[in-house]
C-alpha cells in the first residue's frame, strides 16, 4: 500500500447479530458472528472483489461500509474520515459518494416510477442540480449505460433484466460517486447478459476511475473484473492477494478448495487437481475454535484448533498477499489430499 | 456406437408445447426431438425462456391441460406419454421417473418432517407400512450422505442446510429407484464446493443404478463436468446437438459460440471486456422470423439473401450431431481458426 491516505480503510470490522430468545423476557441469548475483525483497504479507482460462499459474511460486509448497519466494533474511515458511528447528518456528504448496486433488478427499482424519477432519485435526495437540469443528466446518465435516453419515461416492467441492472448502475452513478459497492450485480442474470454488464461495469470503472467493492461467487468473474481478490469464510478474510497471486499461488487451503471446485467449460485441458471439502459451513453462531476453516480441512492439527491464525504474509508471498493459515500451501506441492467419503469417486 | 442398436429409454419426437395466454400464443417448445440412453446424461443447456424447464415438466405431465397443447410424441421405455391418462402418469411420476427441482426449500413441505416426505412417495408406490417407509426414508438419507440419517430423519427441512435439503429431495426423487430422473438447475442455488458434492453425488448414484439424468442447467461448466451428450436450446428450439466433447470443444452454432466466448475463465485473459452476445432473449410470444437467433447473431449478415431473417434453419441430426443453422462449414472453419488464433494472443 501506499502511503497515501487509502480511500477506504476498514480496519477489525466486526457485526454480530443478537439472537433474542427467553420468556417472558426476552434476553440476548447468543449472536450471529457474521463478520469478525475484517482489515481491508481499497484505493482510489481500484477493484476489491470480496468472494466466498453463502453466510460467509460478505453482502453483510458491504452493507456495513455503506453504513446501512451499524458495526458492532472495528473502525470504517473513508478518506481518513471516522465514519464508523457517523450521525445521518455527518454522513449525508459521504453517502454521494458511496453508492450501491443490487443483485436483484426487479426489486430494487420501484415499479411505480418512472425511469427517469428513479434515475433522477439520488440527485432529488441531495439537492444536487447539475448544470444543465436533472433530466439532461439523466439522458446522459441512460446513454452511458447503453440505453436509450428516450427512455426516459418507461417504467422498469418494460424492460429486460439485463436493462434494468443497467437503470440500476445509472441510478448509482447519478452523484457522481468515488466507490460503488456492488453486491452480486451479475448473479440474476443470464449467461449471455452477464458478460454485457460486466463490460459496462468495466467501463464504468475505468473511465470514470471509480473504486468498487465487488460482492460476488463467482469466482472467475470476480478474477476478471478485481484487481485485488479477498476469499472470506465464515466472517473472516482468509487471503487477501492480487488477483495474479491468489489464482496462480493460492495459499490458504481453502482457497485452493474453492479455485478446485469451480466447474470449467472445457474438456481440452488436462483435468485439474480436484479437492473436495466435506460436510457445510458451519454455524456462524458458534463458529470452531482457533482457525474457522479447521473442521472442513484436511491439514487442520490441535493447533489450529486452539490458535487462530493471524491474517498475515506467508513465507514466499509476495507484499500485500496475506494469508490466515498456520500450514500455508506450497505452490506445486503434492496435490492435497482429496477429501470424498466415497473412496470410489475419488478413483 | 454401440448405443445405436439400442432401444433408446426415452426418445422425444417433434414435441410442440403451446401456452395460450391473454396476449396471445406462448411457443414455449417448437419442435424439439431427442432420445436419451440408459445410464447416460443429456445435459440441456440455455437461458431463461429457451424452453428447458417447459420440456421437462410436459414430459413428466406436469403441465396444466386446460391452458397447454402438447404436440409430438414422448416415448418412455416404449410407453407414449403424451395424451396417457392422468392415472397411468401419476403412477409412473415418483416411481419410474422424478424430477429434481431448483429451490429444495420452496419444494419442501415446511410442515412435515424430511422422513415423512421421503416416505409418502414409498408409501403411495409401493404400498409400504409406515415402519418400513420410515427405515427406507433412513435408508435413502444415509445413501445421499447425510450424517447421523437416524436421527435426521425427524428433523424438519428448516433445520437442514442448502446442501443438506437438496440432498433429501435427492433422496425423495430416488426412494422408489426411478429409472429416468430430471433435475432443473439442481445445484444453481448452491455454493460451489456443495455443487461440487452433489454433482459426484448423482455422477456416483447414475453409476451404481444405471439412470438416465437429464441435467438442466445454464452454466456449461457443470455440463462439462456431468453431461454425456448436449442439447443447447434456444427460443424454444433445439439449436444444437452433439457429445459434450463436440459441442465444447467444437461448437457449430454460433448461439453455442456466444454463450462460450462470454464466459470469463480462471486462466483467460483480464483487462479485456468479455465478448458478450448483444441484445436479449427473444420473446416467445411473438419469435423473431426464421432463425431465432438470428437479431443477435453476428453471422447473419454473411449469409446470402438474408436467408436467416426468412427461412428457418433444419436441425439435420447424423449420429447425434448436429446445429441449426445457415453458416457454411467453410465458414465455420474460418470462424474457428480466428477464434483460436485469437485465443493465443
Amino acid at each position: 500500500m501506499s502511503s497515501t491516505t487509502p480511500l477506504l480503510d476498514v480496519s477489525g470490522l466486526t457485526k454480530h447479530f443478537p439472537i433474542k430468545g427467553g420468556f417472558p423476557i426476552r434476553r440476548t441469548v447468543g449472536a450471529v458472528q457474521a463478520v469478525d475483525g475484517l482489515d481491508f483497504q481499497v484505493a482510489e479507482g481500484e477493484s476489491l472483489g470480496l468472494v466466498g460462499e453463502s453466510g460467509c459474511g460478505k453482502s453483510t460486509t458491504g452493507r456495513l461500509i455503506t453504513r446501512l448497519l451499524e458495526p458492532t466494533a472495528g473502525k470504517v474511515s473513508y478518506r481518513g474520515q471516522d465514519i464508523t458511528h457517523a450521525s445521518r447528518k455527518e454522513l449525508a456528504p459521504i453517502r454521494s459518494e458511496i453508492q450501491m448496486i443490487f443483485q436483484d433488478p426487479y426489486a430494487s427499482l420501484n415499479p411505480r416510477h418512472t425511469v427517469g424519477k428513479i434515475i433522477s432519485g439520488p440527485m432529488e435526495i441531495n439537492d444536487v442540480n447539475p448544470p444543465g437540469g436533472r433530466e439532461n443528466r439523466v439522458r446522459e446518465l441512460l446513454e452511458i449505460v447503453g440505453l436509450n435516453p428516450e427512455h426516459y419515461n418507461r417504467f422498469p416492467h418494460e424492460f429486460s433484466g439485463g436493462q434494468r441492472q443497467r437503470i440500476g448502475v445509472a441510478r448509482a452513478l447519478a452523484l457522481e460517486p468515488k466507490l460503488i459497492v456492488a453486491d452480486e450485480p451479475v448473479s440474476a442474470l443470464d449467461v449471455s447478459i452477464q458478460a454485457q454488464v460486466v463490460n459496462l461495469l468495466q467501463k464504468v470503472q475505468k473511465e470514470l476511475g471509480i473504486a468498487f467493492v465487488f460482492i460476488a461467487h463467482d469466482l472467475a468473474i470476480v478474477r476478471h473484473f478485481s484487481q485485488r481478490v479477498a476469499v472470506m469464510y465464515l466472517g473472516k478474510i482468509v487471503e487477501i492477494a492480487d488477483r495474479e497471486d491468489l489464482y496462480d499461488n493460492p495459499r490458504h487451503p481453502y482457497t485452493r478448495a474453492l479455485l478446485s471446485a469451480v466447474p470449467e467449460a472445457t474438456v481440452d485441458a488436462a483435468p485439474r487437481e480436484r479437492i473436495r471439502l466435506v460436510g457445510d459451513v458451519p454455524s456462524p453462531i458458534n463458529p470452531p475454535s482457533g482457525c474457522r476453516f479447521r473442521t472442513r480441512c484436511w491439514k487442520a492439527t490441535e493447533k489450529c484448533a486452539t490458535e487462530a491464525p493471524p491474517l498475515v504474509q506467508a513465507d514466499g508471498n509476495k507484499p500485500g498477499h496475506l494469508t490466515a493459515c498456520h500450514y500455508p500451501e506450497m505452490r506445486d506441492t503434492v496435490p492435497a489430499p482429496r477429501l470424498s467419503k466415497d473412496p470410489e469417486a475419488a478413483a | 456406437m454401440t448405443s445405436t442398436d439400442q432401444q433408446p429409454f426415452l426418445s422425444v419426437k417433434d414435441l410442440k408445447v403451446h401456452f395460450s395466454t391473454e396476449d396471445g400464443v406462448v411457443k414455449a417448445v417448437d419442435g424439439l426431438s431427442f432420445d436419451l440412453m440408459r445410464g447416460k446424461t443429456l445435459g440441456i443447456v440455455g437461458e431463461s425462456g429457451s424452453g428447458k424447464s417447459v420440456t421437462n415438466l410436459t414430459i413428466l405431465g406436469l403441465h396444466n391441460p386446460d391452458s397447454t397443447s402438447v404436440e409430438g410424441s414422448i416415448e418412455l421405455d416404449g410407453q407414449e406419454l403424451n395424451g396417457a391418462p392422468e392415472k397411468t402418469l401419476e403412477h409412473l411420476r415418483g416411481n419410474k421417473m422424478a424430477m429434481i427441482f431448483q429451490d429444495a426449500l420452496a419444494s419442501l413441505s415446511p410442515y412435515h418432517t424430511i422422513g415423512a416426505q421421503i416416505g409418502e412417495v414409498y408409501r403411495k408406490h409401493k404400498g409400504a407400512s409406515k415402519k418400513e417407509a420410515r427405515e427406507r426414508a433412513v435408508e435413502m438419507l444415509r445413501r445421499v450422505g447425510i450424517p447421523q440419517p437416524e436421527s435426521r430423519v425427524d428433523n424438519y427441512p428448516h433445520e437442514f442446510s442448502g446442501g443438506m435439503r437438496q440432498r433429501a429431495m435427492i433422496a425423495m426423487a430416488l426412494v422408489c429407484d426411478p429409472e429416468l430422473l430430471i433435475a432443473d438447475e439442481p445445484t444453481t442455488a448452491l455454493d460451489v464446493t456443495v455443487q461440487a458434492q452433489i454433482m459426484d453425488l448423482l455422477k456416483d448414484l447414475q453409476r451404481e443404478f444405471g439412470t438416465a439424468i437429464i441435467f438442466i442447467t445454464h452454466d456449461l461448466g457443470v455440463i462439462a463436468d456431468i453431461a454425456d451428450e448436449v442439447l443447447v436450446m434456444y427460443g424454444g428450439r433445439c439449436v444444437e446437438r452433439g457429445t459434450k466433447k463436440e459441442v465444447l470443444s467444437s461448437p457449430r452454432h454460433p448461439y453455442t459460440w456466444g454463450l462460450l466466448s462470454s464466459m470469463p475463465s480462471l486462466d483467460g485473459p483480464v483487462d479485456v471486456p468479455l465478448n458478450p452476445i448483444p441484445g436479449s432473449p427473444p420473446s416467445l410470444l411473438n419469435p423473431p422470423s426464421g432463425c431465432r437467433f438470428h437479431p443477435r447473431c453476428a453471422f447473419a449478415e454473411k449469409v446470402d439473401g438474408n436467408r436467416c431473417a426468412k427461412e428457418s434453419p433444419v436441425l439435420e441430426i447424423t449420429n447425434g450431431r448436429g446445429s441449426a443453422c445457415h453458416l457454411t462449414d467453410e465458414q465455420r472453419t474460418e470462424y474457428l481458426a480466428d477464434l483460436t488464433a485469437a485465443k493465443h494472443h
